[in-house]
């Protein structure tokens, strides 16, 4: 960047040429107007809260709970971006959750040993992303429709199979598994927290710094020219389903060894709040833009929203007319935008 | 070394009931530039496409340098030299324009990572060198979606030119430039002849075709009803001859 633009700036501007660091800040604004605006309500939203009742917002427990709950849908929103960025959808995920659990509980029953069932776990969350995307990508039935139909399918595999009884987690807190997974990081900051940025982070590389990742974009913003172009198109939208899958098994895992429960209904209430984190984080309902710090972010404004209809003692049937709001709002601001700016 | 860099015998492609491309004996020879003439669905895209691996032939086999080539894929194509712009540009549109240049062929460094900077960097000089952007509002960051139609058709050339391939393929490259655009690229194309590369130039604009063109194939209906050398032939009797195969399908 340094030499070219240089000497583009002198050939234009010899005089007063621009001083590179407020240019290169005012780049970054220009290049993140999206990045920039869910930071900006987040603040807003933080503010909010901090004027209502100051004494909760400014010690750590209010804190705490958000990062023990908001990886929930937090781990399975991130990946979810990629999924819509490459044009697809995936709503089987909150059943995926369960499935996933299944096989944990099976294999656990079967071997009495924890690591097995957790890779029996990841391996079912693969199994199903892998479905979903063959089904889209080789038999070319249209995501909305494939994963509504797997959703339905995984969630009445788990149900005849526990015929809808739960079992107890409790064993697994004498494991690696517990205080690995949902433990607290040096007695106070919760493990699926610093898993939910582990993800973030090893996402943004493979979206932002990989060719795979690379292709997940151009996919999302016109198939027939990354196909023209040599992007394996198929393989890329199975890329984004597996890791679907998987992050959707691995969330059944976390929300379970925190209840220390498995609840064959597992996973239900989990579409709004990840699919609203998507659509808030400026993910395109169109395809081919979203980021995952846009994501992140707009989780745990979610989370803290979801925190907030509690405090605010409103009751849980208000929380499904808020997400509802939330998804159409953002998209519809979204759109709006997109329409002034092009 | 053969004479030929690209050869297709007998290389039939069908959409159904449509023989896009039927029995079609093509070649390319080693620096040279071959022009392609026909008229609207006369199967010319068809065909550059199956020599770029979008398209497999129902039947028939391709060499490339000697090579014969089954089930090219066009990543396959891109790696053994073939660029190619397509008619339809194949852009991203939402994508910033750094991302369009390198579409497909990222580059990366040495742990396997994309190298984000050196692209930004390749087409910041791209833009000054190859593409002409005088306007300093754009970057290697600007989104081509508010780039002119000109604009963005010079970058799906840019893109091909600027790696180095052995045989560049350009499906009507004129469309939306203006004439000093135009000029241009008819300067470029006689580059590609001047340092040894191959070209296949296909434009509905004769004159074009002419004055670049070593050789020139006219394509009817999916077949190739006749080729000439552009030395042999004046541009008033490729036009005569042009006109006869639109009105009765035949050269003579
Ligand atoms: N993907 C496709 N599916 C079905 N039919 C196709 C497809 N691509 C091309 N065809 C058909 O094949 C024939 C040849 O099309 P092609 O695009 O190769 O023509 P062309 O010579 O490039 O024409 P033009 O000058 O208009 O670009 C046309 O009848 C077209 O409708
Ligand atoms: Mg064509």
């Amino acid at each position: 960047m340094t030499t070219s633009t240089e000497t583009q700036a002198t050939n234009q501007v010899p005089p007063g040429r621009p001083q590179p660091t407020r240019s290169r800040l005012g780049r970054f604004i220009r290049s993140h107007p999206f990045q920039i605006g869910i930071l900006a309500v987040a603040a807003f939203i933080w503010i909010l809260f901090f004027i209502g009742s100051p004494q909760t917002f400014s010690a750590f427990p209010i804190y705490q709970s958000f990062m023990s709950t908001t990886p929930f849908f937090a781990v399975m929103a991130l990946p979810l971006t990629l999924v819509i960025i490459a044009k697809e959808i995936d709503l089987s995920f909150p059943s995926v959750m369960s499935f996933g659990m299944l096989a944990f509980s099976l294999t656990l029953t079967a071997t009495g040993n924890v690591a097995f069932a957790f890779i029996a776990l990841l391996a079912a969350g693969v199994l199903a992303g892998l479905i979903n995307g063959l089904l889209v990508v080789r038999i070319g039935i249209p995501a909305l429709v494939a994963t509504i139909g797997t959703s339905f399918f995984w969630r009445g595999v788990v149900l005849v199979v526990t015929g809808g009884r739960g079992s107890s987690l409790v064993p697994t807190t004498q494991t690696f598994l517990h205080p690995l997974l949902v433990g607290r990081l040096f007695g106070k900051i919760p493990m699926q927290f610093v898993w939910t940025l582990v993800i973030a982070g090893a996402l943004w590389v493979l979206l932002n710094r990989t060719r795979r990742g690379a292709a997940v974009y151009l996919v999302g913003d016109n198939e027939d020219s990354a196909r023209l172009m040599g992007i394996n198109v198929g393989r890329t939208k199975i890329m984004v389903f597996v890791l679907m899958g998987l992050a959707a098994a691995f969330a059944g895992m976390l929300v379970s060894l925190e209840l220390l429960y498995y609840w064959p209904t597992l996973g239900e209430g989990y579409l709004l709040t990840a699919l609203s984190s998507v659509f808030l984080g400026g993910t395109s309902v169109f395809g081919g833009t979203g980021t995952i710090f846009g994501t992140l972010v707009a989780s745990f404004i979610i989370g803290a929203i979801n925190a907030g209809i509690v405090a605010a003692g409103m009751a849980g049937f208000w929380t499904q007319l808020i997400y509802g709001l939330i998804i159409v709002g953002s998209v519809s601001i979204q759109v709006i935008l997109r329409k002034r700016l092009s | 070394m053969g004479e030929n860099l690209l050869e297709m015998n007998d290389v039939n492609k069908s959409f159904g009931d449509v023989a896009a491309v039927h029995n079609i004996n093509f070649r390319v020879g080693r620096n040279e530039i071959v022009g392609l003439l026909g008229d609207n669905g006369a199967g010319k895209s068809t065909l550059i496409k199956l020599i770029t691996g979008y398209h497999q032939p129902d039947t028939g086999e391709i060499f490339f340098d000697d090579q014969r080539i089954d089930h090219l894929t066009v990543a396959q194509a891109r790696a053994l030299g073939i660029e190619t712009v397509y008619q339809e540009r194949a852009l991203a549109e939402q994508q910033p324009l750094w991302r369009n240049i390198f579409m497909g062929r990222e580059l990366t460094n040495r742990y396997g990572l994309m190298d984000v900077k050196r692209m930004k960097q390749e087409t910041d000089r791209l833009m000054l060198e190859s593409m002409g952007f005088t306007s300093t509002a754009v970057t290697a960051d600007s989104v081509i979606k508010t780039f002119s139609g000109g604009e963005k058709q010079g970058v799906a050339i840019t893109r091909a030119l600027h790696f180095k391939a052995e045989l560049i393929i350009l499906d009507e490259p004129t469309m939306g430039l203006s004439l000093s655009e135009t000029r241009k690229l008819m300067d470029f194309v006689a580059d590609i002849k001047r340092q040894g590369k191959s070209c296949i130039f296909i434009d509905h604009n004769i004159f074009h075709v002419y004055s670049v063109a070593d050789r020139v194939v006219v394509l009817d209906r999916g077949t190739v009803s006749g080729e000439f050398y552009t030395k042999d032939i004046t541009l008033d009797q490729l036009m005569e001859k042009m006109y006869r195969v639109a009105e009765t399908g035949s050269l003579d």
